[in-house]
């Protein structure tokens, strides 16, 4: 797919829920699972599938992001020829310097997309966390002779609507193409239980031309503006992608999907299926338990230091859990310290929070305590 | 044109390390795993960066493929650097005839041209032996300071273990005197750590002399540093005070494995402002289950852990199931313990598989388990037993 494909990844999806945990970061830098961001999913699944020209297109506060991914060295990426590239909004006379929605977005990597030596564009979101190539689906979008194709998934059960109601539901004929198209979907089941995974493919010249049209009329979204309004004329086909897949709409889904990662059959979809999900590399040491831990169903990044309770939950790199200290259903970012005799339940601790002694939070888990990056409890 | 380097470090990583029997069949000494993360060689190559020494030749013989695919362009541990770099330099064949490295100082002799193309003031001597984090440019410093022609670092060892090192006879003002090998009856404790700083124009007179004398081992500790002292060149000596361990027989590799599992470590593996580079291989957070025990212990990514560990070491991408018990032991790289199966005080090497309810070890003796070996299920390994893997 090297020759063919380029990828174009939107890491600044706005209308999410995600309180403070997007204070200071793109949803693409969102920490998950002990040791990624939610951008390295799709980057890794794009590098996996033999892409090596991506444009990553930051919105606002993307700091974390640019610290995160570098030069690209981690995914393979710092090439001579094509490899990453950060497109940052581009002020100028049409725009105030900041997107308002996909379409603005691409005009803004205009020169990128223009420039690419590849015929087909896929374009993705970065906040749904899933291990797949897409070499089948390119295949799919050629051999139907789509226009666009979407990937989606049926998921499992309960699929709440209030949560999700910016994902978009899928009605497909038997043949694959997508009939209609609803992006409030409040419906669980039935003929909308297909939903989209933000990332379509779609030949370069085409998407340059309904970006185009859409721009001259004043159009922002690409889902619900270019693919809904002209189901009739374009052919809009579905893939299905069979496997887990998280996606990061909420702070209440990012605490569910980070949970999601304790269950082992979960972890090897995610982790243990021959193609590797790539991050930046830390160098920190092992993690080291102290003589009275006790830690049982927790997933626990490299670097920390353990001497406490830990129970379900998520530890990222570099964390510290003194003696007499409980944690459980939690969920601790990247070099958090929490002191002795403490007690965090459905707690999230964004990165470099202390805890001091005899401290406790507690939340629940449909809402978390959520403490900021950095604070000081 | 290159640029003129300070100093260049010379790092003699040929060891065959015979003393580790099974672990070092397939590798090489300093690819010997430690820690939970890293190979033994991993803590000289940090060490020079550390120092700012950004220009290693890495001398390989024994064994080298492990250690030249690990080394690379030495982009691990930042030395993939414009002006430097980390060079794997084998023997090779020179004229007519290729030349094994027959001793430390024959190594560095066959790479004069090397070390040469960047004209240093200085050259740094180390081996691939040992576990120590240490400022290399304090010696360096030292040595220049004191006009010194070699400069070797010692430490104090207890006494009565004196006799089994190198031991450096000094004045009060720390030049050397005399150089003993292993004395039956040592006059004083300050052992050498094989750790040199020599200055390039000097050393390279004796390097020469000492390759046209075909009595000559071409050894630094036989030949080079007692043919230095009878000539009256300064030698100084420069006092090392932390940690340092030669992990060159199973029970030092054991203990040193050990000492990370204390409350405070002597050797602080989590130092920022020090901190030891090693491959970082792509694996996820290690998994501790639902019924797992886990007691002071190390462990690394992409670990599961079902059933109970205390006092072990586990490198990434290690599986103990459910009901398996590991004790004081070390287990390497994707070695399986399978359900009900019991280890204790044991080096399993990497790859290894324990299937279920067979017993390894006991608590005297150590037990090695060398690599990608299988134990049936039920099997019994008896304590201090030593499983070789199959030659490759």
């Amino acid at each position: 797919m090297r020759k063919d494909v380029f990828g174009l990844i939107y890491a600044g999806e706005e209308n999410m829920n995600l309180r403070e945990l997007v204070n200071k970061r793109s949803v693409g830098a969102l920490p998950i699972g002990g040791r990624y961001r939610a951008i390295d999913f799709v980057l890794s699944n794009m590098v996996n599938s033999g892409i090596r020209n991506i444009g990553v297109i930051p919105r606002v506060n993307y700091h974390s992001l640019m610290d995160h991914l570098g030069s690209g060295k981690e995914w393979d990426l710092n090439r001579k020829n094509d490899g990453l590239f950060l497109i940052p909004p581009y002020d100028n006379r049409d725009n105030t310097g900041s997107y308002r929605g996909l379409i603005d977005t691409l005009k803004g990597a205009n020169s990128f997309i223009r420039h690419a030596q590849q015929k087909y564009c896929l374009l993705s979101g970065s906040h749904t966390i899933y291990n797949d190539t897409y070499r089948e689906m390119f295949d799919y979008h050629l051999s139907t002779g789509a226009d666009v194709t979407v990937m989606y998934n049926i998921p499992s059960h309960g699929f709440i609507g209030v949560d999700n109601e910016k994902d978009i539901c899928l009605e497909m004929d038997s043949t694959g193409r997508i009939l209609d198209m609803k992006v409030h979907g409040t419906t669980s089941s039935g003929a909308y239980d297909k939903v989209g995974m933000s990332i379509y493919m779609v030949r370069k010249d085409l998407l340059q031309y309904l970006v185009d049209d859409a721009n001259s009329r004043g159009k922002t979204s690409f889902a619900a503006d270019v693919l809904m309004n002209n189901l009739g004329s374009l052919k809009v086909y579905g893939f299905e992608h069979k496997g887990y897949v998280g996606r990061l709409r909420s702070a209440a889904s990012f605490y569910n999907v980070n949970m999601d990662l304790l269950n082992p059959d979960i972890q090897n979809a995610l982790f243990r299926t021959g193609n590797n999900i790539y991050t930046k590399i830390k160098d920190e040491a092992p993690t080291k338990y102290g003589s009275e831990a006790k830690v049982s169903n927790s997933l626990i990044g490299s670097g920390c230091v353990i001497d406490g309770v830990v129970e379900n939950s998520i530890i990222f790199r570099d964390v510290t859990i003194a003696k007499g200290t409980v944690v459980k259903n939690s969920i601790i970012m990247q070099s958090s310290e929490i002191y002795n005799d403490s007690r965090l339940e459905n707690t999230i601790l964004d990165k470099q929070v202390t805890v001091r002694p005899n401290s406790i939070l507690a939340g629940s888990r449909e809402y978390p305590v959520i403490i900021p990056k950095g604070a000081n409890v | 044109m290159i640029v003129k380097k300070n100093c260049v470090a010379m790092l003699l990583a040929g060891g065959q390390g015979s003393r580790l029997y099974a672990l070092t069949q397939n590798r090489a000494k300093p690819a010997v795993p430690y820690g939970g993360k890293y190979k033994i060689i991993d803590f000289p190559l940090s060490n020079c960066i550390h120092s700012g020494i950004d220009t290693v030749g890495v001398l390989t013989q024994y064994e080298p493929l492990e250690l030249n695919a690990y080394i690379g362009n030495g982009a691990t541990w930042d030395l993939d650097c414009m002006s430097g770099g980390a060079y794997v330099l084998p023997p090779y064949v020179k004229g007519k005839k290729g030349e094994w490295y027959s001793g430390t100082a024959s190594a560095i002799f066959q790479n004069i041209h090397f070390i040469d193309q960047y004209d240093p003031d200085y050259i740094l001597v180390l081996s691939g032996d040992h576990i120590y984090t240490m400022d290399y440019d304090k010696m360096i410093q030292d040595h220049a300071k004191n006009g010194a022609d070699a400069t070797i670092a010692v430490m104090e060892v207890p006494m009565e273990e004196a006799s089994r090192f190198g031991i450096m006879n000094t004045d009060d003002q720390m030049r050397i005197v005399e150089f003993e090998e292993k004395p039956p009856v040592p006059k004083n404790n300050l052992a050498s750590m094989g750790i040199y700083v020599f200055s390039w124009k000097k050393v390279k007179q004796y390097l020469i002399a000492d390759s046209k004398d075909p009595e000559s081992s071409n050894d630094f500790g036989k030949n080079i540093i007692p043919n230095m002292l009878n000539n009256g060149e300064k030698m100084m000596a420069y006092l090392f005070d932390g940690y340092w361990k030669d992990v060159g027989t199973i029970d030092s590799l054991w203990e040193a494995n050990m000492d990370l599992l204390k409350e405070k470590p002597e050797l602080d593996l989590s130092d920022d402002s020090w901190r030891i580079y090693g491959k970082n291989l792509v694996k996820p957070p290690h998994y501790i289950g639902e019924e797992a025990k886990v007691k002071n212990s190390i462990i690394g990514d992409g670990c599961t852990v079902l059933g109970e560990i205390e006092n072990c070491i586990l490198f990434p991408s290690v599986v103990i199931e459910k009901g398996a018990v590991v004790r004081n032991s070390v287990i390497m790289q994707e070695t399986v313990i399978q359900e009900g199966a019991v280890v204790e005080k044991s080096i399993l090497d990497e790859q290894v598989t324990i299937m279920e309810n067979a017993k390894i070890g006991g608590p005297e003796k150590i037990t090695v388990i060398g690599s990608e070996l299988s134990i049936p299920k039920g099997a019994e390994v008896a304590e201090g037993e030593m499983l070789y893997p199959s030659m490759k």
